[in-house]
């Protein structure tokens, strides 16, 4: 498959990264300052040089990389929320011109999945967006092996930056302060830790899933939402009394999407440890399955991207 | 079994055997080695399962003896072989009856637990929410007037989980305090 990669972060430059070893070309590759853009396949080394430059990956317009001839559009700019651009309009154009769509960007399917599910319903090429839950784990693709009538509701853990926290809170005795500025002193959390913290980046991924389970219907709006802030060493200490422990937990279901901090096991399955990330799916006829891994990161999110391109179909 | 009520659907029934009920029994020990284990002998050889044994052993009735309150649950058909059993083998039982509650779970409240009314929010939760708090561990690293965490153990009825916290969480809402329930359902 020939790859237009638009989004030129740590996923993107990932994707362009692996591409070959997956045995695809990258005939496009764009940020926002620029382009580089070659039917025959860009020289993927020279691009990612210049952005570890601090210049544009090429010196084309952004614009053209629609205009090149690819295959898949691979969607991997930042989430955005509310209207989810400029991601949803690269979509847009991709599907209207009769190309496939990989995203990695979990705005336009969080905030509108009815919409690209229309789009995707008038093009011959189709959608997909392994990357936008759990990064390397196959969730998606599993709830689609099972049928997602056979799911029933999925739960767990999908944010590794508040996952850590508590995991060393619990260990260590530490406040979430101190914990924090750990976590970020590690490159584990952002300088900006708030869509990790409050739950927003959880519950993006988890009214991904509810959409998914019950095809459409969810926005970020819908979802009942708590994050980890207010939670202090003394919660954790008296739930390792009880021999459990808190997790930033996720619920989808097709009733609802509710993310905040829970009780769980300290020895069960969904108390994973550090940036770990664990999805349980609840089957109607085989219990629960458990899929645990790296939720994030460029190469690990970039080998889903990768894998979605490798079950689409010949346009 | 006619009393078990029929599942509402798949998803909402327990993997149980079904038809068990939780019960408390009041029982009178004299203060003698054995004694204990004397009387928690004829619950499991009738079919019963301990759940929980509050042996008050500060707490002496007029008769000398030892106050031990025991849970357990058993099938309802069985629940009086076990009381007759205990009678039979001699243990003075001074109180043995049905107990609604089936299901022991904690919850943690995170807040200005203190200044809030600590007690006010333990009988709002016993009477809005419909749980008995069985017992309550307090953390206040910081003193009682910061913030502070308390785990409450509940016993509530089997298969009221979903509205005894959703009251629980109403409360939370209402006196500020951050609510971390337990993850049900799913095999974890």
């Amino acid at each position: 498959m020939r790859l237009a990669i638009v989004g030129a972060g740590d996923v993107g430059r990932s994707v362009a990264d692996l591409a070959g070893e997956y045995g695809h070309d990258v005939v496009a590759l764009a940020d926002s300052s620029g382009a580089a853009v070659d039917a025959d396949g860009i020289d993927v080394e020279g691009a990612l040089e210049r952005k570890a430059g601090g210049e544009p990956v090429g010196t084309a317009d952004p614009a053209t990389l629609f205009e090149t001839d690819y295959d898949v559009l691979v969607e991997a700019t930042p989430t955005t929320l509310g209207d989810a651009e400029p991601g949803f309009t690269h979509v847009e154009r991709a599907l209207e011109t009769d190309h496939h769509v990989v995203l990695a960007n979990k705005g336009p399917v969080a905030e509108r999945y009815e919409e690209l599910r229309a789009l995707e319903a008038d093009s011959a090429g189709s959608i997909r967006f392994e990357a936008t839950v759990g990064g390397a784990i196959p969730v998606l693709s599993t709830i689609e092996d099972c049928t997602p009538q056979a799911v029933t509701a999925a739960r767990g853990v999908l944010n590794g930056t508040a996952n850590f926290i508590l995991t060393r809170m619990a260990a260590e005795g530490l406040d979430y302060e101190h914990v924090l500025a750990e976590a970020q002193d590690l490159g584990v959390a952002e300088a900006d830790p708030t869509f990790d913290v409050d739950g927003t980046d959880a519950a993006l991924k988890f009214v991904i899933l509810a959409n998914v389970l019950a095809d459409g219907g969810f926005s970020l709006e819908d979802a009942t939402v708590e994050g980890i802030q207010s939670i202090p060493g003394s919660a954790l200490e008296l739930a390792a009394e009880d021999g459990r422990t808190i997790r930033l937990i996720g619920e989808a279901s097709r009733d609802g999407v509710r993310v905040g901090p829970r009780l769980v096991p300290e020895n069960g399955a969904l108390a994973v440890t550090g940036t770990r990330n664990i999805v349980q799916l609840e089957t109607k006829h085989a219990g629960s399955l458990h899929n645990s891994g790296r939720g994030a990161g460029g190469p690990e999110t970039a080998t889903a991207v990768l894998s979605d391109v490798g079950r689409l179909p010949e346009l | 079994m006619a009393d078990v009520p029929e599942p509402e659907s798949d998803e909402e029934e327990p993997e149980t055997d079904g038809g068990v009920r939780a019960y408390t029994v009041r029982l009178e020990l004299v203060d003698e080695p054995g004694e204990l284990l004397r009387a928690l002998e004829p619950i499991s050889a009738n079919g019963g399962n301990l759940l929980s044994i509050h042996h008050e052993r500060g707490n002496i009735t007029p008769r000398g003896h030892i106050p031990v309150e025991v849970d357990l649950e058993s099938p309802p058909e069985r629940f009086d072989g076990i009381v007759d059993a205990l009678r039979d083998a001699g243990i003075n039982v001074i109180q043995a009856g049905a107990e609604h509650y089936g299901e022991e779970l904690s919850v943690v409240l995170v807040g200005d637990l203190v200044e809030t009314d600590l007690s006010e929010t333990l009988s709002r939760v016993e009477n809005e929410a419909d749980a008995v708090v069985k017992d309550l561990s307090l953390a206040a690293p910081e003193g009682t007037n910061a913030t502070a965490s308390a785990r409450l153990r509940l016993a509530i009825d089997s298969g009221r989980a979903e509205q005894v916290f959703e009251a629980i969480r109403a409360i939370g809402t209402d006196k500020e305090l951050t609510v971390v329930e337990p993850l049900l359902g799913g095999e974890a």
